[in-house]
């Protein structure tokens, strides 16, 4: 059913864990359809230096999870904005179509932790400008 | 890696075939080849070797010969009772009384009624997944011409009340059906102590071959065929019989009423040890379905801050089969409707495991199990964003 990288990164998932004091965190899924994610990210002069996930959720979820901190860490932030769903979702020699919406709840969880690190950093560049 | 020994606890999905139901079906894939309905010879071996089978079905399930009718299955075994009452009376109502936890084969067949002039009331089940015989008294109108309840429930082995709901059925005059797909030579279904008109079972949860299956019909049932054309099966359902898969059926029902009270017995035991030792190891986990009054091989738990397919991957990786309800493991992304059905939140949904138990288990199997899955659950729940650190 999954592709042995997807059941190398389920088996052996990387990244996994929080940051503390992290620079954004993102939050995406419910417990009503079965995933949730939560991405945290650690960015240091515009670039990714470290990212962590917990997921709860099937093995495309985690296995998802575990690649798309992988794909980020070392990247800058814009660039990091341009990962796609399909990216994780090739990197990882591909997914099941009915597991495809964990790559994109994946590509979601990133965005909205990118999201989260803008808006912070905007809040305190307003502060030191007001 | 080194390879460990398989364990396989899914026989609520399929059973494998008895070695014995083997060697019975084998003459009549090769040498025993007539068709039942040619009066030679050959023809002949073939339709006793049939007959034998249904003497046997009969037996098990302490029923007439003549009211046994082959199917290609269950699932045709249910379209097939409920189809052909609502459309046989018709004149008579419109009006169909199930429960939101029967399978498949009952439910959607019920929905497609439904959308053909049919009404059909769902009723409720308790947190055990029990329905209550009053909420189907109280169900029945002037309209009501069939009533399907399963007899035990393939996800959380809960055993309904189907011998009180007969009796209801019985005194009210209408048809009662009951899928008894998961239940049939696991523990005793007599036709007559449960009061049913018709009764669905399938050979392969038996220890039988897949694609055959059959439906008891009390004699005096009004119903239509289900399949047009020959004459088998008392004109109830044409097609040349599947003779060996038949006796391969006819076989597994003669061994399961030989073994069945024993293999129970021995079943409950360890399925106790298995619910026992998963909640005494795994904190935050909880039992679905009836503690006693379940199937003997059942064992369905709810696991706090994990997701079911997780469970089943790792499992699988250490060689142990099992199942979830959780919406990961299907393409609906909706999770057990029998779980919801029976109150549980989403998640306890989405976390549950099922292991059913067959005739290969062992109390090793049972321990390997309880030795496994502490740590399973305790690598995903470390990856849990539901369980945070220190709870």
């Amino acid at each position: 059913m999954y592709s042995e990288q997807v059941m190398e990164h389920f088996m052996n998932p990387r990244n996994v864990g929080e940051i503390e004091n992290p620079d954004g965190i993102g939050h995406v899924g419910n417990p009503v359809c079965g995933d949730i994610m939560e991405l945290y990210i650690k960015v240091e002069d515009g670039t990714i230096v470290d990212a962590k996930f917990k997921t709860f959720g099937c093995g495309a979820a985690i296995a998802t999870s575990s690649m798309v901190t992988e794909l980020v860490k070392g990247k800058r932030v814009a660039e990091a904005l341009k990962i796609s769903n399909r990216a994780v979702a090739e990197a990882l020699g591909g997914l099941p179509p009915i597991k495809m919406h964990c790559s994109v709840l994946a590509e979601e969880a990133l965005k909205s932790a990118i999201d989260d690190y803008l808006n912070k950093s905007k809040r305190s560049e307003n502060e030191r400008t007001s | 890696m080194v390879a460990k020994k398989r364990i396989y606890l899914d026989h609520a999905a399929t059973t494998p075939t008895d070695p014995e139901v083997v060697e019975a079906m084998l003459p009549y894939l090769s040498d025993v080849f007539g068709n039942p309905s040619s009066i030679h010879s050959f023809g002949q071996e073939a339709k006793s070797a049939a007959e034998e089978a249904r003497d046997k079905i009969a037996a098990l399930i302490g029923a007439r010969c003549e009211e046994i009718v082959f199917t290609g299955g269950g699932t045709e075994a249910d379209n097939f009772a409920i189809k052909g009452t609502a459309y046989a009376n018709e004149g008579k109502g419109n009006h169909i009384i199930t429960t939101p936890i029967e399978h498949h084969a009952v439910m959607e067949t019920c929905k497609f009624l439904q959308g053909r002039g049919f009404e059909v009331t769902s009723l409720p089940v308790d947190r055990y997944g029990l329905v209550d015989p009053q909420d189907v008294k109280k169900a029945i109108t002037d309209k009501t011409i069939l009533i399907s309840v399963m007899h035990a429930n393939n996800e959380v082995g809960t055993i309904e009340p189907i011998a009180e709901i007969g009796e209801i059925a019985r005194e009210a005059g209408i048809y009662f059906h009951t899928d008894a797909v998961q239940a049939v030579g696991h523990i005793p279904v007599k036709v007559d102590e449960l009061g049913v008109d018709m009764l669905a079972m399938s050979a392969h949860k038996l220890y039988g071959p897949k694609g055959v299956g059959a439906l008891y019909i009390r004699k005096g049932t009004k119903l239509i065929s289900f399949m047009h054309g020959g004459e088998q099966e008392r004109r109830r359902r044409a097609g040349t019989e599947n003779v060996p898969a038949i006796v391969g059926l006819g076989k597994a029902s003669e061994i399961a009423q030989r073994e069945m009270d024993a293999e129970a017995k021995r079943l409950i035991s360890l399925r106790d040890k298995l619910i026992e030792g998963l909640m005494e190891r795994i904190e935050h986990s909880h039992l679905n379905g009836l503690p006693t009054r379940r199937l003997p091989n059942n064992i369905n738990v709810s696991i706090e801050f994990v997701e079911g397919e997780s469970m089943l991957l790792n499992l699988d990786l250490e060689g142990i089969a099992a199942s979830t309800g959780s919406a990961c493991s299907s393409s609906s992304l909706e999770p057990s409707y029998v779980l919801l059905a029976m109150g549980l939140s989403h998640e306890l949904a989405h976390g549950s495991l099922r292991f059913s138990l067959g005739r290969e288990t062992t109390e090793e199997d049972i321990a390997r199990v309880l030795e496994v899955s502490p740590r399973i659950i305790a690598k995903l729940r470390a990856m849990s964003p539901m369980l945070q650190s220190g709870t």
